[in-house]
Order: C-alpha cells, then sequence, then structure tokens
C-alpha cells in the first residue's frame, strides 16, 4: 500500500494524540486535568464542541473517576479514552488493576511525568513504571508522529477478543506533548478500515444479563491473574501484526515490540525508551563514526515485556547498558531487572549495566550518553560487573 | 401490588444468595428491581450485597450487573450512561446500589462529581449504618453512641461520638430532582419510591434503612420489627423530597419511645446500662428523635 500519510501538518505533539484519538471515533471520553497531559484533553474537548468529533466527553471530579468511567463505559460496550500522567496515573492504580482483571480494553495516554515528592512537573517514566504490574499493556513512543500511529494501533490491540486488555500509550510530557513537529496524518477512511467499529463479545445488556466483577477465592483466583499474563505473552505476536498491518497502512514502521537501531554487529548495547530514543540513535551515529561499535534498543512494547527480541538482539553484544528513567527504590531500574532476570542462567550473556538517568526531567544530551559509554567500556576493563546502578550525572555535593 | 403479587417466580434478584439470615438488603433488592424492571443494569460498589450476590459461576442478577470496586460506584455508573447514550441505547436505565460505606465515605467524592454532573442515575445507598462486610466498623453512616469494632464501647468510650452524615440533605443540596428515604420495614413505600424515582432523569438518590441482624445484634426473624421501631420512634425518618424540598413524610401513627428501639440491639445496649456518659447520651438520642419529628412533621 505505502504512504498513505498525505496530509502532512505541523503538530504540537498533543494536538497529534487528539486527531489520532478522534480518527478512532471513541464513544466515550473522560477527563480530569493534569498537565502536561491538558493540552490533549482541550484539543479533544473543542473537537467534541464544534461538532467534529461525536463522543460522549465527560468532564469528572478526579482520575479515579476518569479511570472508572473507561471501567463502565467498556464494559458497556463503547470505545472509550482517557489521558493522565504522574500522580493522576498513581491515583488511577486501582481502578487500572481491576479493568486489567475484567479485561476492559480501553486506551490511555500515559504522559509521562515524575511523581511527587518533592513535585516535579518534569518527565521521567516513574508514573508509568509503578503500573507496570497492573496488567496493563504500555507502549513507548519516541516522537509525535509515532505518538499518533500508536494510538491508533492501541484500540485495536486493546479490542482484539484474545488481548482485551486496556493499553497504555506513553509519551514523555513536554518533550513530546507541548513540541512541534511535522505529523503525516492518515485519511479517515484508511482509518475506519484499519478499526472498525468496537463490537465487544461481552457488554452490560439487558437483553442477555451477565454479572461481572465477581469473588473469586482461592480455588479461581491464580487462573485470572494467569490469563492475563497468557494474554500478554500471545499478544505479542499479534500487537506485531497490528503493528506491520499500520505501518503498510501509513508507510511508517516504526519497529515491533522493539526498534533495534545498528545493534547487528554492536559490542555495546544501548537500551532506552522513548523520546530519548531519537538522542541515542544521534548519539550512536557519531560514535559509530568514531568506530566504536555501539547500537541501540529502542523498547517500544515494554510490557508485555519484549525479552525474545531484545535477546536476540543483543546475542552477540559484551555489555548492555540499560538507561532507566524510573526507579524500584530498594532494589534498581525496573526494565534491568526484567532483562537480567530473563538472561540468567543462559549461556553466553552480555554484562547488562544499569543506568539511572534523566529522573525528574534532568536532561539527556548526546554527552550523557557518550559518559554512559565510557563509564561501560570501564567497567569492562576493569573486568568488576557493578552490585549499584550507575546514577548518571547526579550531583553529590547536595545530598544531605 | 398487594405483598404477595410483588414477589413472584420471575423476580429479577433470585435466592441462592450467601446473605446472612434475616439481611435486610438482600429483601430491599428484591422489591427494588420489582419497581424497576428489566431495563437497567445495576452498579454495585463494593460491599456485603456484592460479596453475597456474585461469587464466580454464581450469581443472583438477572439484570446485567457489574462491580468494579469500592469507591466508583458513581463514575462507572456515569461511564455506562455515558456508552448507553453514545450507543442509542438510552432506554435503559442505570441503577447503583451502594452501601453507606461507599456511599458516604469512601465514594462520597465520586458521587458528588456524578450528583453535580447531573447523570441520569438511580443512585440507592443501602443504609445499614457501618461497614458491615469487614464485620461492622464505624461509617459516616453510624448513628450517634453504637457501638462499633473501630469505636467500640470501653472505659472511655460510649461508642461512635459524632452524628450521622446527613446525606439526603446534602444530595439535594446538589439539586437532584429527587431525594428519598424509606425503609425495609415499608416495602410498598419503598417500591413506590423507586417507581417513582424512574419517572425523573437526572441522579435520584434513596437511602434505604436496612437492619443488619448480625452487626445490629437482633435475632434475624426480628428484622421488619426493627425497622419499624427505628421508623415509629423518630429516630429514621422516612421522607420524599422533590427539588430540595420535602414533599411527603411517612406519618408516626402511635409513637415507639426510641429505648425499645434501642434496647433491642446489641450496639446500643450499653446506652440504657451503666454510668452518667450513657444516660447522658440516651437523653441526646431521645431528644433527637424529638427534633426529627418537628423538623420533618412526622406526627399530626
Ligand atoms: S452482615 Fe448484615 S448487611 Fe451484611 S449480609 Fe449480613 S445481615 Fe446483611
Amino acid at each position: 500500500m505505502g504512504d498513505n500519510g498525505k496530509t502532512e501538518r505541523v503538530l504540537e505533539g498533543s494536538e497529534a494524540v487528539a486527531l489520532a484519538i478522534k480518527a478512532c471515533r471513541p464513544g466515550v471520553i473522560s477527563t480530569y486535568p493534569i498537565s502536561p497531559q491538558t493540552h490533549i484533553v482541550e484539543a479533544l474537548a473543542r473537537m467534541v464542541v464544534n461538532g467534529e468529533l461525536e463522543s460522549e466527553y465527560v468532564r469528572v471530579e478526579s482520575e479515579f473517576s476518569a479511570a472508572s468511567v473507561l471501567a463502565g463505559a467498556s464494559a458497556a460496550g463503547s470505545r472509550s479514552y482517557t489521558a493522565s500522567t504522574s500522580q493522576g496515573l498513581l491515583l488511577m492504580t486501582e481502578v487500572i488493576y481491576a479493568s486489567a482483571g475484567m479485561r476492559l480494553p480501553f486506551v490511555i495516554t500515559g504522559v509521562n511525568r515524575a511523581v511527587s515528592a518533592p513535585i516535579s512537573i518534569q518527565p521521567d517514566h516513574q508514573d508509568a513504571m509503578s503500573l507496570r504490574d497492573s496488567g496493563i499493556i504500555q507502549i513507548y513512543v519516541e516522537s509525535s508522529q509515532e505518538a499518533y500511529d500508536t494510538h491508533i494501533a492501541a484500540f485495536k490491540i486493546a479490542e482484539d477478543p484474545r488481548i482485551a486488555l486496556p493499553v497504555m500509550v506513553c509519551m514523555d510530557g513536554w518533550i513530546l506533548t507541548h513540541s512541534y513537529e511535522r505529523v503525516r496524518l492518515v485519511e479517515q477512511e484508511e482509518v475506519d478500515r484499519f478499526l472498525p467499529p468496537f463490537k465487544p463479545i461481552h457488554f452490560l445488556d439487558v437483553n442477555d444479563p451477565k454479572s461481572w466483577g465477581p469473588i473469586a477465592d482461592e480455588d479461581l483466583y491464580m487462573e485470572f491473574r494467569y490469563a492475563i499474563h497468557d494474554a500478554m505473552q500471545m499478544g505479542k505476536k499479534r500487537i506485531k501484526e497490528i503493528f506491520s498491518e499500520w505501518a503498510d497502512i501509513s508507510g511508517r514502521d516504526h519497529g515491533g515490540l522493539i526498534e533495534a537501531y545498528r545493534t547487528k554487529d554492536a559490542e555495546i548495547v544501548l537500551i532506552a525508551m522513548g523520546s530519548v530514543a531519537g538522542t541515542a540513535k544521534d548519539a550512536v551515529d557519531h560514535l559509530r563514526t568514531g568506530g566504536k561499535k555501539v547500537g541501540l534498543i529502542k523498547i517500544r512494547c515494554y510490557r508485555p515485556f519484549p525479552y525474545e527480541d531484545i535477546l536476540k538482539a543483543i546475542q552477540d553484544a559484551k555489555v548492555v547498558a540499560v538507561m532507566e528513567a524510573s526507579f524500584s527504590m530498594g532494589s534498581e531500574g525496573a526494565i534491568g531487572l526484567d532483562l537480567k532476570a530473563k538472561l540468567y542462567g543462559r549461556s553466553k550473556t552480555p554484562v547488562v549495566i544499569d543506568m539511572i538517568a534523566g529522573l525528574g526531567g534532568r536532561v539527556i544530551t548526546r554527552g550523557t550518553i557518550y559518559k554512559i559509554v565510557e563509564q561501560v567500556e570501564k567497567a569492562c576493563e576493569s573486568g568488576a560487573v557493578p552490585f549499584e546502578p550507575y546514577w548518571m550525572d547526579l550531583k553529590p555535593e547536595v545530598l544531605p | 401490588m398487594s405483598e404477595k403479587n410483588a414477589v413472584q417466580e420471575k423476580d429479577l434478584f433470585v435466592s441462592g444468595h450467601r446473605a446472612c439470615h434475616g439481611c435486610g438488603q438482600a429483601l430491599a433488592v428484591r422489591h427494588i428491581l420489582k419497581a424497576t424492571g428489566r431495563d437497567v443494569i445495576v452498579i454495585t460498589p463494593t460491599g456485603c450485597l456484592e460479596t453475597f450476590t456474585l461469587t464466580y459461576g454464581y450469581s443472583s442478577w438477572r439484570v446485567p450487573f457489574m462491580h468494579h470496586l469500592f469507591e466508583n460506584g458513581p463514575s462507572v455508573a456515569t461511564g455506562v450512561v455515558a456508552a448507553l447514550k453514545a450507543q442509542h441505547r438510552d432506554h435503559i436505565r442505570v441503577l447503583v446500589i451502594g452501601g453507606d460505606g461507599s456511599t458516604f465515605d469512601i465514594g462520597f467524592g465520586a458521587l458528588s462529581g456524578m450528583l453535580e454532573r447531573g447523570d441520569d442515575v438511580l443512585y440507592i445507598c443501602m443504609d445499614n449504618g457501618a461497614y458491615m462486610n469487614t464485620g461492622g466498623q464505624r461509617s459516616g453512616a453510624t448513628p450517634i453512641y453504637a457501638g462499633t469494632t473501630t469505636h467500640p464501647v470501653g472505659k472511655k468510650s460510649i461508642g461512635k461520638p459524632q452524628l450521622k452524615k446527613d446525606m439526603p440533605a446534602i444530595v439535594a443540596a446538589h439539586g437532584a430532582p429527587y431525594v428519598a428515604t424509606a425503609s425495609v420495614a415499608y416495602l410498598k413505600d419503598l417500591r413506590r419510591k423507586v417507581e417513582q424515582a424512574m419517572t425523573y432523569q437526572g441522579p435520584r438518590y434513596i437511602q434505604i434503612d436496612a437492619p443488619c441482624p448480625s452487626v445490629w445484634g437482633f435475632p434475624s426473624d426480628r428484622t421488619l420489627e426493627i425497622g419499624r421501631l427505628g421508623v415509629q420512634s423518630g429516630l429514621v425518618p422516612v421522607f420524599e423530597m422533590v427539588d430540595g424540598r420535602i414533599t411527603g413524610v411517612r406519618k408516626i401513627r402511635t409513637r415507639v419511645p426510641p429505648r425499645e428501639y434501642l434496647s433491642a440491639q446489641r450496639r446500643f445496649k450499653h446506652l440504657l446500662e451503666g454510668n452518667r456518659a450513657a444516660r447522658e447520651g440516651f437523653e441526646k438520642i431521645c431528644a433527637m428523635a424529638d427534633s426529627n419529628i418537628e423538623k420533618y412533621g412526622l406526627m399530626d
């Protein structure tokens, strides 16, 4: 098919997301404001009041309710959407756990922002990562274009009856939501063909009454939880298919569950998620010209965790440096933990080093990435794999 | 409809559930659904009702039913209403049946939001005056001086020191077009109020006094009697409000002394035995009955 992105516009990231959501024709949108998510829901509000988008737009009194409205709406059979960030996502946590358990396929934009305290409105991934065990599918994007494309795919993933789970598309606050970029849009008919109306197998139907949200104790609880995991694991194949179907329509391929960038002969492989991947690709190119065999894995789909794809991409690497924009207190970065757990006991595994970088929006430049690579090389020379992660650009002088 | 005909095989809420013997709310729900008919979707926040009617594989509900969490019944209902509207299925009505814990306390913010938005939901609170599903801890609906497991009676305590929140007034203050209280002791009145509420659009609220033999502490064959004593003593005023104004009250024909109501329940027993504080508490409750009678005009 090829390039269908006929309309090309310079858009704020938030607007690109709103246009993607509009193209998906959600029946219900619920919103509660929190920075830097607001521009998305404001843009949608304008579309609804101007009659460009036919959707029930519900203004709620908290993020807890925003997610709960989606639960009710999707159980009643409507395609449903909201956006949130930081504390707002944390406030939704209980709802998201229960909704994944009840297999409710709504879509949330998780605008990534640091969590309190101290209060910070700058981007990092701690908010979304705190939901990693909830059963929501998490996909991270690098650019506004990828955000646009991924939101449309997200509904198809969520609503696939074999998956039937909520999906969160994660995009860095400000860096993506508030910056302007050239974005190519897909024609509405193409979107409609790719994403037909939501037709759930089960919904709240007076002609066929069913009960939702039962008690299931020790005799059945485990099976329900296993079923979520199974849907995620089995869903990996389907997610890749959906991504590539969309790539055929839009002419843009952002990769599958991961994007492997110059990893083929790489000795050092960086792993990153979100907008920093762009900077990292630049840094990789530069290091390559300097003769260093460096590559990058951009994780697109964090849950389900794409360890098969990552393992394949790092099989010849000597060392993997995981850039983490979040931290599991008292342990280390979550991506590193995931990866090391899957590597354990396998033969010929690369050394994995955890690099905490960019918390609370601390800027990651190409320079930071060169430093990471230097640090990794040093660790390798010394032969000692560090127990503790490196906290890049930490200011020890201000610590208590 | 005679009492006998009111309960037939075609019940939308069926027996076989796991409520305690004599549970007031099980009875009430059967009659609520009689009044709504089958074109409703029921949302129930976590509480006794959800746990005793829906164990995986077994359901007492012959209407579409959903439980999600403890504190989000109103917002889930909002979502359902929005979806029905989006799908042009809006002839189907949405009902929340919550306990007093979810209504008065943890779900209060969500309820307030739903009321303020004016969503077309009939919210019914099964008020048994405590967190029964977890064993009888105090809630914002617990009557003053009731003994609860988290505010037990002891050397320094004669039970919960605070007044019950006046939820009907709070709901009415949000501009809800129809607000009523009812009691399981008066099922015909209860059914009529549900029918009445169904004729309105927008957020409607009915608070039902639902005696709980297990935690209030009375024999399970006395549920209706205890409910009646509550109403007849003036401690449980039964009334109806339209657009914020009281339009009807259930009159007390023969007034029952509060002592009769209190002494029949374990949770109040201590007020009738014991020290000066208990006596003062008892007097205060009697005064509350008087003031209810005056405030709502319960006696001619
Ligand atoms: S504890 Fe009380 S309210 Fe709960 S089921 Fe038993 S009698 Fe009913």
